[in-house]
């Protein structure tokens, strides 16, 4: 067998010599804030790993006779009414705060993901079907929907994760099926189906890859509505149980007495800010450097 | 110029049609119908290259797409060596993939950007059990030869290639089943005319080794001379002349096949180019001229033309066309 004509395509030079992940990374890089963002996340990953081994207190255990101390030296961020330890209180909250957010958005995102990634593949009347309903969820403001489950499952971990999954699934449907809709008119999907490949396989080897990126991005972003929508939940009651220190369920207890001791409820309420800053530094730049219109320099 | 019988018809068509139909407006919506392919029959013989041409939008590409059954057709009959594609299912519809190839248009779209070359050539032959892992890294290797590229290619991204390059990987997909017929949808139009060139080759080439039958969609009139041997001319979703391609573009039978011949710049600057006028724009398919859809714009248009479509008329055994110019009764 000769080989074709020998190829000099010089003219014909390729245009794009970097990889979409190095262009990704360099455009990642050019915002510095994107940066803050990874580094104050995974401060507080740590924290909330290494809870056990940093906090300087049991965040549990009461000592009355040390209520309501204001921050100093012995407790860095006062104590509360129980006289438990803010800041080992402030540490172990953020286990809550991203079990229950990482959680629901992993479950949001299986779910979201894979109906709008079907219902796009399919089109149609199923597809205006399906998405109709995604519509009537995503009506519901996060948190009334999370309230609504709460109240209707009970107020406990699995249930907390539940209802905050279910206010996330319609924004995913819809972010993972405007590709699909994009990608399966592309002529390497029709070229599948030409080669006899099966709809499973066009679905989850030559669709999915390509809109993964943009749904893992939004997920970072929507995480940090998730952290508000726990934080609320539990404010009002409706998050895991006490005496389990969760920063929503700090800033309600210190609720009573925030005119005497404005901490208890001040140190929570600034973590929960810094969570949600830096998922939302993280996210944009996320964002940014999967956005094909931006080139990092 | 391909081995054995040269005559012998593998792909026949007989009155393939392909209606769209879309609502549009609110909140009384219209119903539009575009009959983007209309009664279309033509034959293709073995190792012959068979040319659609027409302007953009005539139906040229949704009748290649219609007959591999990317798009499914309303009615009409598609035989592969006396198979009948259209009733084709499950393990036999799966058997016609490997024999009915397609190669796109445009390069850049035609491979899936987050695989590596190899495995796009390999996943086709895994998916038709064509071999264990080594014969199939093997054919890999020769598929890549066969189209000109270097054993290394396997290991990139299409991102990697020009678009010269890349359309001789979708090339490499396609042979990578090992198939008897390629719809070549406008395979060359998306490139520079210097590697226009050496893709034709290629396919040519390809042609000539393999025995290859092809349905070749282009506009391009020169591309269509050059690397095909029977051509039909095609209108508003109907094929209006059709016969080998020299007599075709020397005489041709239908006023539209004279007015796109003489819209095809030759490349002879002493060439006097007699500009036959052709008026107006392209009539919307939505809504075609009534009797011959050429009428509007055609030079000879005589009072039939405007009520009746003109029949099928067969001028040699090999040649056909549909206008009033030649129906045998004039009417």
């Amino acid at each position: 067998m000769k080989p074709a004509e020998a190829i000099d395509d010089i003219a014909d030079a390729p245009p794009e010599p970097r990889s979409a992940l190095v262009r990704a990374f360099a455009v990642f890089n050019a915002n510095k804030t994107s940066w803050v963002g990874v580094i104050v996340f995974g401060a507080i990953v740590a924290m909330a790993a290494l809870a056990p081994l940093i906090s300087p207190y049991d965040p549990i255990e009461q000592d009355i006779i040390a209520r309501l101390q204001p921050p100093s030296a012995e407790h860095w961020f006062g104590t509360d009414m129980f006289g438990r330890d803010v800041l080992s209180r402030v540490i172990w909250g953020s286990q809550i705060s991203l079990i229950v957010s990482i959680a629901s958005i992993a479950v949001a995102l299986l779910v979201g993901g894979t109906i709008g990634l079907v219902s796009g593949y399919i089109g149609g009347r199923t597809d205006l079907l399906i998405m109709q309903a995604m519509d009537v969820l995503l009506s519901f403001p996060s948190l009334i929907m999370g309230l609504i489950v709460v109240a209707m499952l009970g107020p406990d971990l699995i249930n907390l994760i539940i209802a905050i999954a279910l206010t996330a699934v319609a924004p995913f449907a819809r972010i993972a099926r405007a590709p699909t809709i994009v990608l399966k008119e592309r002529a390497f999907v029709e070229a599948g189906r030409a080669l006899g490949f099966s709809h499973i396989r066009i679905v989850l080897v030559h669709i999915l890859p390509n809109l993964l990126a943009e749904v893992l991005v939004m997920g970072s972003l929507w995480m940090a509505t998730a952290v508000r929508v726990e934080a609320s939940l539990s404010f009002i009651g409706l998050g895991v149980r006490p005496p389990t220190p969760t920063w929503g369920g700090m800033i309600n207890e210190g609720f009573e007495n925030i005119l005497d001791a404005p901490w208890l409820s001040i140190y929570p309420g600034l973590a929960i800010l810094i969570l949600v800053f830096a998922l939302n530094m993280l996210g944009d730049g996320l964002r940014d450097a999967t956005d094909p219109k931006l080139r990092g320099e | 110029m391909a081995s054995g019988n040269a005559t012998e018809t593998v792909l026949s068509v007989k009155g393939l049609s392909k209606t769209f139909v879309t609502k549009r407006g609110f909140p009384n919506p219209v119903t539009v119908t575009v009959r983007a392919v209309d009664d279309v029959s033509f034959a293709v013989r073995a190792g012959e290259a068979f040319g659609l041409v027409g302007e953009s939008g005539c139906g040229k590409s949704t009748t290649g797409r219609a007959l591999l059954r990317l798009i499914e057709p309303d009615r009409g009959a598609v035989t592969y060596r006396g198979q009948d594609v259209l009733a084709a299912s499950g393990a036999e519809l799966r058997a016609l993939r490997r024999k009915l190839q397609i190669v796109f248009q445009d390069p850049y779209a035609s491979l899936n950007p987050r695989r590596g070359i190899g495995e796009t050539l390999a996943e086709p032959m895994r998916v038709h059990k064509m071999g264990d892992r080594a014969q199939i890294a093997e054919r890999v290797k020769s598929l890549l030869a066969e189209v000109g590229l270097p054993p290394s290619a396997a290991d990139k991204y299409p991102h990697e290639f020009s678009g010269g390059q890349r359309q001789r990987i979708g090339i490499a997909r396609a042979l990578s089943v090992d198939p008897e017929l390629i719809v070549a949808d406008e395979p060359v139009s998306a490139l520079d005319v210097s590697i226009q060139a050496q893709v034709l080759l290629l396919l040519r080439d390809l042609q000539a080794r393999r025995g290859l039958s092809y349905v070749f969609v282009a506009h391009d009139l020169g591309v269509v001379r050059f690397f095909c041997q029977s051509v039909a001319v095609m209108y508003l979703g109907r094929i209006v002349e059709s016969g080998p391609v020299e007599e075709v573009f020397n005489q041709p039978a239908h006023p539209y096949t004279t007015v796109l011949r003489q819209a095809s710049p030759v490349p002879d600057p002493r060439a006097k180019s007699i500009a036959v006028r052709i008026e107006g724009e392209v009539p919307s398919a939505a809504n075609p001229p009534q009797g011959c859809h050429f009428h509007p714009r055609c030079p000879n248009a005589m009072p039939v033309c405007k009520t009746v479509y003109p029949a099928w008329t067969q001028l040699t055994p090999t040649r056909g066309v549909a206008c009033h110019l030649h129906t045998p009764a004039g009417s």
